[in-house]
């Protein structure tokens, strides 16, 4: 459940989660906070926007990922190390930290919900091994030359097991449930080096290419393709190329509203930055907490608001790439080119195969004056569906939309926290009572399309009446701007109830997929039976949990995101298991017409179908691009071909 | 010619039929019996709430009219047709609307009800016992609460498809809607009255008329997509006049496949069902149909005239619903359902050849699964010696025969319904006791009944009672050709082959294969080849040295039994071969080539020239 579509964004704190007007208070104020919180890291304030700072600082540090990532990062799990979920000692969830809404909040219902779907029990705890076992790590095996010159640039590297190890996964069930389990690793990074700036990557690039070093390019670390996976069968040495510290805003241009960044840049520090200069970029993948600029540029990610903002590709104006043959880029930052076939898609979802993408030229919007939530409810998921078509035929879709099913209305309910107010449940009781029983709402049946509006008041308002009324004609019922965020929520939260359920004997993951309109219902009812036979005929003893949303609508079909998760007791091999099921589910997706993947990317957990994919030629023209660009296979992370 | 070296795994592989040892087949239990000692009408009006697909609540007939009117895809062949013709498109919409009306079905339960109490007391006046396996039952029950259910039963009577709701409607399980013939809609009142128990009416040919088409195939997927009820049809088209299992018709089967290639459904469950009639209603009818008398239209009064069978005894009918064959798992690997993801799916598109192969695949592995299932009765075995011996049998003899054919049957696991615990010579008399109409025994010997005609006869007339004779016991004969078929067409193969070789005798056997093609049903591949062998061996009439294939020292009955079981088949090919050579003129059209063949026959038998007569068509 990891990825794009799974953490949350410190930037949310500030605007998204606190609605509608006082988002710009609440938004300072969480500025504030972060501030502090990541204070230790910040020397100082970078100069102002404008302001043209390409050369290398060697300690210019602002950002919020540190070199030593698992001081602030959990190093077998998602997220920060003080933000988790558990189940305290009266057998309640709580979320502790500070850094979230649900922060040192009680989630009541959640382990009704929990033990009921899943037939799990807070008594059986299947708990990770508490620390690295540094004897499970392979030692490095080190190309002593490169090492040597390498030092001669000054570039800071490691090759101690806990940055090697980090390195050496993203977040699919199977690296997180080996690193909890402490299993002995394969293959890891011989080490990691971070570059500070392009001309450092291009230095790196060159002595990899001098001494046959395989490098692969580290962003913000949650793929969920097994894209980080080391290749076994690599005898070269391994070394990581992490980013994390490429990540200034090297100058605005107000006129263009573009914004040139260092590719490294996590998405909360770019939102951040651009923020303080009352801009913003609109690109909010799930993942923006954590993922990077280069990072989505290399998976052709997709953000939530793509619907105002466009996904990463409508983004991106300006490309640098350092690869063996040299580096990439255009003459001009005009905003559309007849050129051929435009460079920039070869790097886009080139998954750190040609090269590393070292700085990125994108368009900045201002800050929308208001932001609001929406929810309707619907009687079934087939009446969602009709009307989320209806609204993008209508190309009035608001800055998200997105269809819940009734399991992930009914998880999300699970995460209320804990209504201090009897008026409270009053309303709440009566709402239900409207919807159940007036209305007539089967409750195991009703879906829930949450809504996120962003532009200037007026308009705002005016197209929240819009897409109402739209929804009125499927029997869609306004259901408030709580529920709305409150699917907003379950997004970003996801990740961290992923490292709960595996306490006890809970696995999950999530995987995507984009289909045609016409077979959204057909492709949702028929995945979801077929993991469900899959898990029977593989031996799971309690029934999954399956559930979908439709998380993106476009003109021609939409983007479906699926959660599938099981108790596991009985099982002798859990991820495996786990992975034919996942991989019924993906041959299920394809037979429906479903793509191989929206945003994901294809990794190496989904080569094997690049060819029905794209075609065997297909493959061939990818092929002989990567032939050309990197004969001796330096970025040989072997993902995508 | 490498699957001569691994036969047996090929076959364990290749095939799930009757030769399997494992093979287990459930118990059957007499729903007549409970008719007998329990009130009809009290059955008729009892509460029948049958589960329905994940739940579905019952669509009412005029509403799923309505979903197959405005659906996209009559919508676009509407449009298209409207093109073509020039007609406004609310014109070409009525005609649609007509074609719908003219098939759509009326299910109604009064109707059922008063089926229910008519064939409880019809039933039991006909036969002794009407067996089903409950077992079959529960499967069924079960698949049609998980996926769209086809029913395909066997079709060898026109009692069949009121036989089959008669069950279900017992059973308490959803009620079938049934394609029927148009020819029934000819019974005025009859008509009426099937179609609101279910039936749905379809033309015979409707080739070049896409409307039709359109109409019908939507509205067939529409009741399949929605699961609104069990789809029946029967695969071989018509009723098999000869008791053979007919080549099937693959034109339904692809509507009802469809929904699952295209990802409109999770899957389909096919029911082979097995309807094995002790004696069939229509006997001797369809005997002389096969002879040219043309056959009689359905009408109301004929069928009230039909009465006449009423005082007769027509023994048991057993019914066994196979188990569900899901396409899903079917088409696992033979079918790539993506193929599917680039064309929009409501426009009507002609079969891919992967799809029609799997599709033809798919039929005939469903009439073998009838085939396997049907149940057979000593009279069958008694039939296929009758029939080697058209003079006649001593009773002595005729017994002892059939104590051997039922072993040889059981070992090739035929499903033969044997009276526990009787002596033989009981079994073999109570089965001419039955059918005394077809064979009687005069002074120890048993030999045919033909029909004595009143008044003098010419050669002609007096041969056309015997044939009617002979082929009404053929059609019992047929009933267990499908267990001997591929061990008789080896047999045939050996004694044809030019030596013992392999290689040899497979040749000729590929050449039987092809020629029998439309006659039986035989599966593409060489696992019949590979069957055939297996099961020679397997009882000890062959041996199969390195590259050679002979007879054992045992193995001479059997392989002459087979050859004369086969016998008349070739004959009947020679017959026609002969007329093409010998007699054929240039222009013979193909309404004039059945009588004149049989014409030719004639003669030829007038004249000595062939014995057998059974395959006369």
């Amino acid at each position: 459940m990891l990825t794009s579509d799974s953490c949350l964004s410190l930037h949310k704190h500030g605007s998204s989660m606190a609605s509608d007007s006082n988002s710009s208070e609440s938004q300072r104020i969480a500025q504030q906070r972060l501030r502090i919180i990541a204070g230790h890291l910040q020397k100082h304030k970078d100069d102002d926007s404008g302001t043209i700072a390409t050369e290398c600082k060697a300690e210019a540090n602002k950002g919020t990922v540190p070199r030593k990532r698992q001081e602030i990062m959990k190093w077998n799990g998602w997220g920060y190390s003080d933000s988790k979920f558990l189940f305290n000692k009266k057998g309640q969830a709580e979320f502790t930290g500070k850094r979230y809404r649900l922060s040192g909040m009680v989630l009541p219902s959640l382990q009704d919900w929990f033990e009921n779907t899943f037939g799990a029990s807070v008594n059986h705890k299947s708990p990770a091994t508490p620390a690295l076992n540094a004897s499970a790590v392979p030692p490095a095996s080190l190309n002593e030359a490169f090492v040597e010159d390498l030092k001669a640039t000054g570039i800071p590297f490691s090759h101690e097991a806990e940055d090697r190890v980090f390195r050496a996964h993203g977040h699919c069930l199977h690296e997180i449930f080996a690193l909890r389990e402490g299993k002995k690793f394969e293959r890891v990074p011989d080490m990691v080096v971070w570059p500070n700036c392009h001309n450092d990557v291009v230095k790196i690039v060159e002595l990899a290419c001098k001494h046959n070093v395989c490098l692969i390019p580290y962003g913000g670390g949650t793929s969920v393709t097994s894209a980080l996976e080391c290749p076994p069968e690599e005898t070269r040495c391994i070394v990581s190329l992490d980013t994390s510290q490429m990540n200034r805003i090297l100058w605005i241009d107000e006129k263009n509203l573009v914004a040139h960044v260092e590719a490294g840049i996590i998405g909360q520090d770019l939102e951040r930055l651009l923020n303080e200069s009352g801009y913003c970029t609109g690109h909010e993948p799930d993942s923006m907490e954590f993922s990077s600029l280069g990072g989505w540029v290399a998976t052709r990610a997709s953000g939530m608001k793509k619907n105002v903002y466009g996904n990463i590709e409508d983004l991106v104006i300006h490309i640098k790439v350092v690869t063996p043959r040299g580096v990439i880029e255009k003459s001009c930052q005009g905003p559309r080119m007849s050129t051929g076939p435009d460079i920039h898609h070869f790097i886009l979802g080139s998954e750190g195969t040609l090269g590393v993408v070292t700085e990125v030229t994108m368009k900045i919007r201002p800050i929308p004056e208001y932001q609001k939530y929406g929810s309707v409810v619907f009687p079934n998921f087939e009446a969602g569906v009709a009307c989320l078509r209806e609204v993008a035929k209508q190309r009035c879709a608001p800055a998200s939309i997105r269809l819940m099913d009734n399991e992930q209305f009914q998880f999300g309910h699970a995460l209320k926290p804990q209504v201090s107010s009897i008026f409270t449940n009053f309303v709440e009781g009566l709402k239900k009572f409207y919807i159940t029983k007036f209305k007539g709402f089967d409750p195991h049946q009703l879906v829930v399309a949450t809504l996120l509006f962003e532009g200037d008041r007026e308009r705002v308002l005016q197209h929240e009446k819009q897409v109402y009324d739209i929804a009125a004609t499927f029997g869609g019922l306004a259901a408030g701007e709580d529920n709305g965020q409150r699917g907003y929520i379950l997004t970003f939260v996801i990740a961290y109830l992923r490292d709960l359920g595996m306490d006890y004997y809970v696995v999950a993951e999530s995987f995507e997929t984009s289909v045609p309109w016409d077979r959204v219902l057909d492709l949702c009812r028929n995945v979801k039976e077929r993991i469900n036979r899959e898990c029977k005929e593989r031996g799971v003893q309690f029934q999954p949990l399956t559930s979908c949303r439709v998380t993106q609508t476009y003109d021609a079909g939409a983007c479906v995101y699926f959660y599938f998760a099981f108790n596991y007791r009985g099982l002798a091999d859990p991820v495996h298991t786990y992975e034919r099921v996942e991989h019924a589910a993906r041959e299920e997706i394809l037979a429906n017409g479903g793509s191989l993947s929206h945003h994901h990317g294809v990794g190496k957990l989904r080569k094997e179908w690049m060819k029905e994919s794209i075609s065997s030629l297909g493959v061939g023209m990818l092929q002989s691009v990567k032939d050309y660009v990197d004969p001796d296979n330096i970025f040989g992370n072997r993902n995508l071909l | 010619m490498s699957f001569l070296g691994h036969r047996s795994l090929m076959y364990k592989q290749g095939s799930s039929h009757s030769q399997d040892p494992m093979l287990k087949r459930d118990g059957f239990e007499d729903i007549l019996e409970e008719r007998r000692n329990s009130s009809d009408l009290k059955y008729a009006l009892r509460c029948y709430a049958p589960v329905l697909y994940k739940g579905v609540t019952p669509c009412k007939a005029n509403m799923l009219k309505n979903i197959v009117l405005q659906s996209d895809q009559l919508h676009y062949v509407i449009n298209q047709v409207s093109q073509e013709s020039g007609e406004a498109p609310d014109i070409i919409q009525e005609e649609a609307s007509v074609i719908l009306e003219e098939m759509a079905h009326r299910l109604q339960i009064s109707t059922v009800r008063f089926f229910a109490f008519a064939l409880s007391k019809a039933f039991k006046t006909l036969f002794q016992h009407v067996c089903v396996n409950e077992e079959g039952i529960q499967r069924l029950q079960q698949a049609i609460q998980e996926h769209p259910v086809v029913l395909l039963p066997s079709h060898r009577s026109y009692m069949d498809f009121l036989l089959m709701s008669y069950i279900l409607y017992t059973y308490d399980l959803a009620l079938p809607v049934i394609a029927a013939g148009m020819d029934f809609m000819g019974m005025k009142f009859v008509g009426e009255m099937l179609r609101m128990s279910g039936a749905f009416f379809i033309r015979r040919s409707f080739g070049g008329d896409k409307l039709y088409w359109a109409v019908f195939s939507e509205y067939v997927k529409t009741m399949l997509r929605n699961g609104f009820a069990p789809i029946e049809f029967f695969l071989e088209g018509t009723r098999s006049r000869t008791c053979k299992s007919l080549t099937p018709k693959l034109g339904l089967l692809n509507i009802v496949i469809e929904p699952f290639f295209k990802g409109e459904v999770f899957d389909v469950n096919l029911v082979p069902v097995s309807i094995s009639y002790e004696r069939i209603l229509e006997e001797s009818l369809y005997a002389r149909e096969l002879l040219g008398v043309p056959k009689p239209k359905e009408s109301t009064s004929g069928l009230l005239k039909a009465r006449r069978i009423l005082s007769e005894d027509y023994g048991s009918i057993h019914v066994y619903f196979g188990q569900p064959v899901s396409v899903r798992s079917l088409a696992q690997g033979k079918v790539n359902r993506s193929t599917y993801n680039l064309f929009p799916r409501h426009i009507p598109r002609k079969p891919m050849e992967e799809t029609q192969s799997f599709v033809n695949d798919t039929a005939y592995r469903i009439v073998r699964l009838q085939e396997d299932n049907m149940v057979l009765k000593p009279w069958v075995l008694m039939a296929s010696l009758l029939l080697q011996n058209l003079e006649g049998l001593e009773l002595s003899v005729l017994t002892e025969q059939t104590v051997w054919l039922r072993g040889l049957a059981l070992s090739y696991a035929a499903f033969l319904d044997w009276p526990d615990h009787a002596p033989t010579a009981k079994v073999v008399s109570s089965s001419l006791a039955l059918h005394r109409g077809l064979a009687c025994v005069s002074g120890g010997r048993v030999s045919l009944v033909v029909g004595e005609p009143l008044g003098p006869v010419t050669p002609e007339e007096a041969l056309f009672n015997r044939a009617v004779s002979v082929l009404s016991c053929a059609s019992y004969r047929n009933q267990v050709l499908h267990v001997f078929l591929r061990p008789a067409m080896l047999a045939v193969a050996m004694h044809t082959a030019a030596s013992s070789k392999k290689n040899e005798v497979y040749n000729c056997f590929s050449f039987l294969w092809d020629m029998f093609s439309n006659d039986f049903i035989l599966c593409p591949g060489d696992i019949d080849f590979e069957e055939a062998c297996y099961l020679l061996v397997k009882t000890g009439a062959v041996q199969m040295p390195q590259q050679d294939i002979v007879m054992t020292d045992i193995g001479q009955p059997t392989l002459s039994f087979f050859n004369g079981l086969l016998e008349p088949f070739l004959q009947g090919y020679q017959v026609v071969c002969r007329y093409l050579c010998e007699e054929a003129s240039e222009g013979l059209t193909e309404k004039q080539y059945i009588p004149a063949v049989r014409s030719f026959a004639v003669k030829l038998i007038l004249a000595g020239a062939f014995t057998s007569l059974s395959e006369m068509f």
